[in-house]
């Protein structure tokens, strides 16, 4: 067409022949670079599909020259994180646990990895900051049901309690009322009993010295002639502040009617001993033990 | 009524396409006083730039012995007897301030005179212009070469210029990547293949940009790029002083021997002699003829030219010289010169930067090498112990930022009764726990804070760690709140 030939007096360059209220619109091609750019992203594009994986099939997919796999390169990523982390790792396993505790930097290894770890494996049961629920004790206080020493809790964590593991924690509360060692009254009795050992409320028609007595017969052999519980069996204190399962005295009388027998798995042969190493320095850290 | 404007009317025989093309500059060497003073300036700092991180600086055992040193795998910035950490950043923050204060007091004394004399992109272009000279010829060679067939000797000494070019490019990417490792050692691992991928890639996207910046791009820089040009102008004022033609004293331009004839008629002559010296020897290809302009980088290149052919036809010299138009239409209307450094202007531009520097040092002086950061525990927020006392959880963070071990004790102030307890430190006194913190790093401990019962204690109090350095006495302090379950 003529007018597609009209040739700009300004710029000296064609016109494409648009025309609105006398304004001309130049003749302006894509540059050339531009156009082949953008050909080039075309031919990786292609050499793209050939050497990456690209296309789904109908079981699988096209996985190209390269056989690259971001599954396969995240598991050598992790087997290279397991070989940088062995030298110190041997560190940790070669040192005592009282001696983690003192130096500072493998101090701050240990906590690192126990807390990973510990978000891992315990925080279901005993919290993401170890401060447990009705049943699974709070790691941050100090009060221990099998003791709160590093030994002891490394321990604990090794083998559980009432794990079914040959070196587990053994011992459990007796079910008194279900098996018929004690009455209704008894057990209400000496729940009351039990609540007055560590200063809390009691019933007001409640007979102190008949607690006293049903104590000393069934409970005294676990929790102490002074109630204040035996590691050995996993036994709590029954004088001071905290309670496992509940203070009241319908929780009380459910306890003791019915037993309790919480029970914490084994670790040993699911966690290497390094890391249950460095388990039990983080969990002794949350709270300083006892 | 008005007629009405026609596109038509609007087109002249003068308009052409918008976009010029670049019309490629041949600046002629010429000697003179700013020419050296530009030759000096150069040197200096290309040798600081390319010599500094050679520089060492002696900081104690451990550290880096580089006056100069930006380590990132450390996070350290060492300037001499300065060390800055991260968090520190701000007296760049301060640095920059001081250089656009700098910056425009310069402007205020002598216009552009930062483009013509200490920017980079002219300091480089200078040298490649140098080695282009040197190789291809001056100006004139230059040009017949240009316009001229492609010979075989032609061909080798563009080659020979561009392995130059090339290789001061490499250099400056070389020096470049030497601020941020130790410089004897990098180049040691450089020159075996051994050092890291990224020194490489930057010494090579260096490479590249000087190359491009200042073989090709050249005064394209200053003339389309640069932001100062424009921001120059907005700031400058009347008295600053610019490389300035004096037409006062150049018009009318005439030849030497016309102007001869009409001073023997007793008539006024001018000094100009339309040589274009001026013009041959400026790097940006402009004619200060046409008075100040954005093209012109004020580097008073014209001067010296200027001077040298004023000299030949024994003139008086200074036709081209720093100066401003205030002088030029004093001198029309016969009155003295005048020169005005001290202004409000600049007394202001003096008196800020007088301020920043002084803050600056201030901030310096008066900063704290020990310090402590205090996080509380989020879960649990607060534990109920067997006793019925409350224990609170806490993370502390301590910066020594100094060059040696320290001893620290913690002392905490906050709810009654309270009791810290350090997890695993040594506690030389139970309840004021002594912890080494090592030499230029952060020491991070846990820390469990413990009241006893009491029943009318509030939900949550202030709790204030205060950190004190056993051998020197500095404190620091941090505060976090103590809560009830």
């Amino acid at each position: 067409m003529s007018e597609h030939d009209e040739i700009d007096r300004v710029s000296g360059r064609s016109t494409t022949g648009h025309e609105w209220d006398g304004i001309k619109e130049l003749n302006t091609p894509l540059p050339r670079w531009w156009v082949l750019t953008f050909y080039a992203t075309i031919i990786w594009a292609i050499g793209y599909w050939v050497v990456y994986p690209a296309w789904p099939l109908v079981s699988g997919y096209t996985t190209g020259l390269f056989q690259y796999s971001t599954r396969a390169s995240v598991v050598t990523d992790l087997a290279d994180l397991e070989k940088l982390r062995g030298e110190k790792m041997a560190v940790l396993g070669n040192a005592s646990l009282a001696d983690i505790e003192k130096d500072p930097a493998l101090l701050a290894l240990a906590r690192a990895r126990g807390k990973t770890v510990f978000a891992d494996n315990c925080a279901p049961c005993h919290g993401s900051g170890g401060a447990g629920a009705k049943g699974y004790p709070n790691l941050n206080d100090d009060d221990w049901l099998w003791g709160g020493s590093l030994d002891q809790i490394m321990q604990t964590i090794q083998f559980g309690a009432r794990s079914g593991h040959a070196k587990t924690h053994e011992g459990q509360m007796l079910a008194f009322g279900r098996d018929g060692v004690l009455k209704k009254d008894e057990i209400v009795t000496v729940a009351n009993y039990v609540r007055s050992l560590s200063g809390l409320s009691t019933a007001p028609k409640f007979d102190a010295a008949a607690g006293k007595k049903i104590f000393t017969e069934n409970c005294t052999s676990c929790h102490g002639d002074n109630a204040k519980g035996n590691p050995e069996f996993g036994a709590p204190n029954l004088t001071d502040k905290i309670w496992l399962y509940g203070s009241d005295e319908e929780t009380l009388v459910e306890t003791i009617t019915n037993g309790r027998a919480g029970v914490m798995p084994a670790w040993v042969g699911r966690l290497d001993p390094v890391t249950v190493k460095a388990l039990a320095v983080y969990v002794h850290s949350l709270g300083g033990g006892k | 009524m008005n007629k009405p404007v026609l596109p038509d009317d609007l087109i002249t025989d003068e308009d052409g396409p918008l976009y010029a093309p670049r019309k490629k500059v041949y600046p002629q060497s010429v000697s003179g006083r700013f020419r050296s003073i530009k030759w000096r300036l150069m040197a200096v700092c290309l040798g600081v730039y390319y010599l500094l991180p050679f520089v060492r600086w002696h900081r104690g055992l451990g550290a880096p012995d580089q006056a100069v040193l930006i380590d990132f795998p450390n996070r350290r910035f060492y300037f001499f007897f300065i060390e800055l950490w991260p968090q520190e950043v701000y007296y760049f923050t301060g640095l920059l301030v001081l250089a656009a204060l700098t910056l425009f007091l310069m402007n205020a004394l002598g216009g552009r005179i930062w483009c013509g004399y200490l920017c980079p992109q002219t300091v480089w272009t200078d040298l490649f212009y140098a080695v282009e000279r040197l190789v291809e010829g001056d100006r004139r060679a230059q040009i017949k070469a240009d316009a001229g067939p492609m010979t075989a000797k032609r061909a080798g000494r563009r080659v020979l210029k561009h392995a130059i070019w090339l290789m001061i490019a490499w250099w400056t990417g070389g020096a470049w990547v030497l601020y941020f490792a130790d410089a004897p050692t990098l180049v040691r691992d450089l020159a075996t293949f051994h050092a890291p991928v990224i020194a490489y890639v930057w010494i090579a996207i260096l490479t590249a940009s000087t190359y491009l910046l200042a073989g090709y791009m050249r005064e394209q820089v200053c003339v389309y790029m640069c932001p100062w040009p424009r921001i120059q102008a907005a700031l400058t004022d009347e008295w600053a002083l610019n490389v300035t033609y004096k037409y006062d004293r150049g018009e009318p331009r005439c030849s030497v021997k016309k102007a001869f004839d009409i001073r023997a008629l007793g008539d006024k002559a001018g000094d100009c002699i339309d040589c274009n010296q001026c013009v041959a020897v400026c790097p940006t290809g402009i004619d200060i003829r046409h008075g100040a302009q954005l093209g012109c980088i004020q580097c008073g290149l014209c001067i010296d030219a200027c001077d040298a052919v004023m000299t030949k036809v024994s003139r008086k010299t200074g036709l081209i010289g720093y100066d401003n138009d205030i002088n030029v239409q004093r001198r029309v209307a016969g009155q003295e010169e005048i020169f005005k450094p001290v202004r409000a202007r600049t007394v202001v531009y003096a008196g800020l930067i007088a301020l920043v520097c002084a803050l600056m040092l201030y901030a310096l002086m008066s900063r704290t090498l020990l310090d402590v950061n205090v996080l509380h525990d989020r879960n649990p927020i607060a534990v109920r112990l067997s006793d019925g006392g409350i224990r609170n959880g806490y993370t502390l963070r301590f910066l020594n930022k100094r060059g040696f071990d320290r001893v620290i004790t913690i002392d905490v102030d906050g709810p009654a009764d309270a009791k810290l307890h350090v997890i695993g430190a040594d506690s030389v006194t139970p309840d004021r726990p002594m912890i080494v913190l090592a030499r230029d790093t952060t020491t991070e401990m846990r820390v469990l804070v413990t009241a006893p019962f009491d029943e009318k204690a509030e939900k949550s109090v202030p709790v204030t760690f205060r950190v004190t350095d056993i051998g020197l006495g500095e404190v620091a302090s941090a505060t976090d709140h103590f809560v009830l379950p």
